[in-house]
């Protein structure tokens, strides 16, 4: 099971956006995104046009994996938050779970405490869709739709990707 | 690890090259960038020293396009191939899809590509995979350098299950995309396979 991607249906990801959505606003923040531990991105929300959430998304889940290493050194079971301070803009990390990783980005529109708190609770619902998200895929196997776009690609759609 | 997204009707893999310092992952990366035009690709990221030598990871997100109406992301990532990084190396392993290893051809490279394989096959067992069960290709690069191993001298050596291999000489281009593209194949290929 460890080896299965992550497979997201509409239900779910409305939930997390919606979850995103009411974050953002309560911690004031200017962008809120769940990554997948992997570096993928899930969902973000806020002011994403001016902010590149690909490399982000591939950024948090490296430091995140570089400082579970260094717990792991350390006999610490993992370090399931992270906070870096800039001049303008602060970053906020939170373990979501095994399997994701919540980042809220914010500036002096809001203040630690508050994302602290509403990242927090946050984080706990989160981890419930996830978890939820996490059975389903163990329980059944893809939608019809997925089933059937993956029996009808063929190597060619493969090939004329690169041409 | 793939992530399959029904809601943005997207798919995202994850490639990565693996092999000893020097044989030219970040150029293979750097080439693919350069090639692929604007709107199919992301910034290429680099977390390398002042010598430009990898530290941690390069990464390299592109869209190529769509299949059946599914956006097929793949994300490029390079370990670094100093021995002394090798916890670094280890993590970039997680949520493998694919790997390409890139042999350095350079006769005095031998001992370090076998090393370097050997260590690929042992950090994928920590993570809980085995290479045997992977799509993976091997790529040997620097085929331009006069003091290379014979073709079938590195394929004795590297290849003993005669996975499919492409001969490269990274800054020309040459071998980089049929690299790509064949392992893109049998990543999505293995996809479909478990659904
Ligand atoms: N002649 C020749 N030089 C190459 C080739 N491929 C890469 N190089 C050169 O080899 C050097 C190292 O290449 P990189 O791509 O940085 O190597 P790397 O595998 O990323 O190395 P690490 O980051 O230390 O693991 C650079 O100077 C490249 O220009 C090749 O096919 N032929
Ligand atoms: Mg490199």
């Amino acid at each position: 099971m460890i080896n299965q991607g992550l497979v997201l249906y509409d239900e779910d990801y409305k939930l997390i956006d919606t979850e995103l959505v009411r974050l953002n606003q309560l911690a004031n923040a200017k962008v809120s995104f769940l990554v997948d531990k992997d570096g993928q991105l899930i969902a973000s929300v806020g002011e994403t046009a001016n902010i590149d959430t690909t490399s982000l998304a591939s950024l948090t889940a490296g430091n995140i994996a570089a400082t579970g290493g260094m717990a792991k050194l350390l006999g610490e079971k993992e370090f399931s938050l992270l906070f870096h301070e800039g001049v303008k803009d602060n970053i906020h990390i939170s373990l979501v779970g095994q399997r994701a990783i919540l980042v809220i980005i914010f500036d002096n529109r809001s203040s630690l405490g508050l994302v602290r708190l509403r990242a927090k609770k946050s984080v706990i619902v989160l981890s419930d869709i996830l978890a939820n998200l996490i059975k389903k895929m163990e329980t059944s196997s893809h939608t019809k739709e997925g089933a059937t776009f993956f029996t009808e690609i063929t190597e060619d759609d493969i090939e004329n990707l690169f041409s | 690890m793939s992530f399959i997204n029904y809601s943005a009707r997207e798919i995202s893999c994850k490639i990565v090259y693996y092999g000893p310092g020097l044989c030219g992952k970040t150029t293979n990366l750097h080439y693919i960038y350069n090639k692929v035009n604007p709107d199919s690709k992301g910034k290429m990221i680099s977390l390398a020293t002042k010598t430009e030598r990898t530290l941690f990871f390069d990464f390299l997100p592109l869209a190529l396009g769509s299949i059946k109406g599914f956006k097929v992301r793949f994300h490029l990532y390079t370990v670094p191939g100093q021995i002394f990084y090798d916890a670094s190396r280890k993590l970039i392993l997680r949520g493998i899809d694919g790997v390409i290893f890139v042999a350095d051809s350079q006769v005095e490279r031998t001992e370090a590509n076998i090393e370097s394989l050997e260590n690929l096959s042992k950090n994928l067992k920590e993570q809980g995979y085995e290479l045997e069960n992977l799509p993976y290709i091997i790529q040997y690069n620097k085929r331009d350098l006069p003091n290379v191993v014979p073709l079938d001298e590195m394929e004795r050596i590297l290849n003993p299950r005669k996975v499919p291999s492409y001969e490269a000489v990274a800054p020309k281009g040459t071998g980089v995309f049929e690299t790509l593209k064949e392992v893109a194949k049998m990543v999505i290929l293995e996809l479909k396979k478990r659904s």
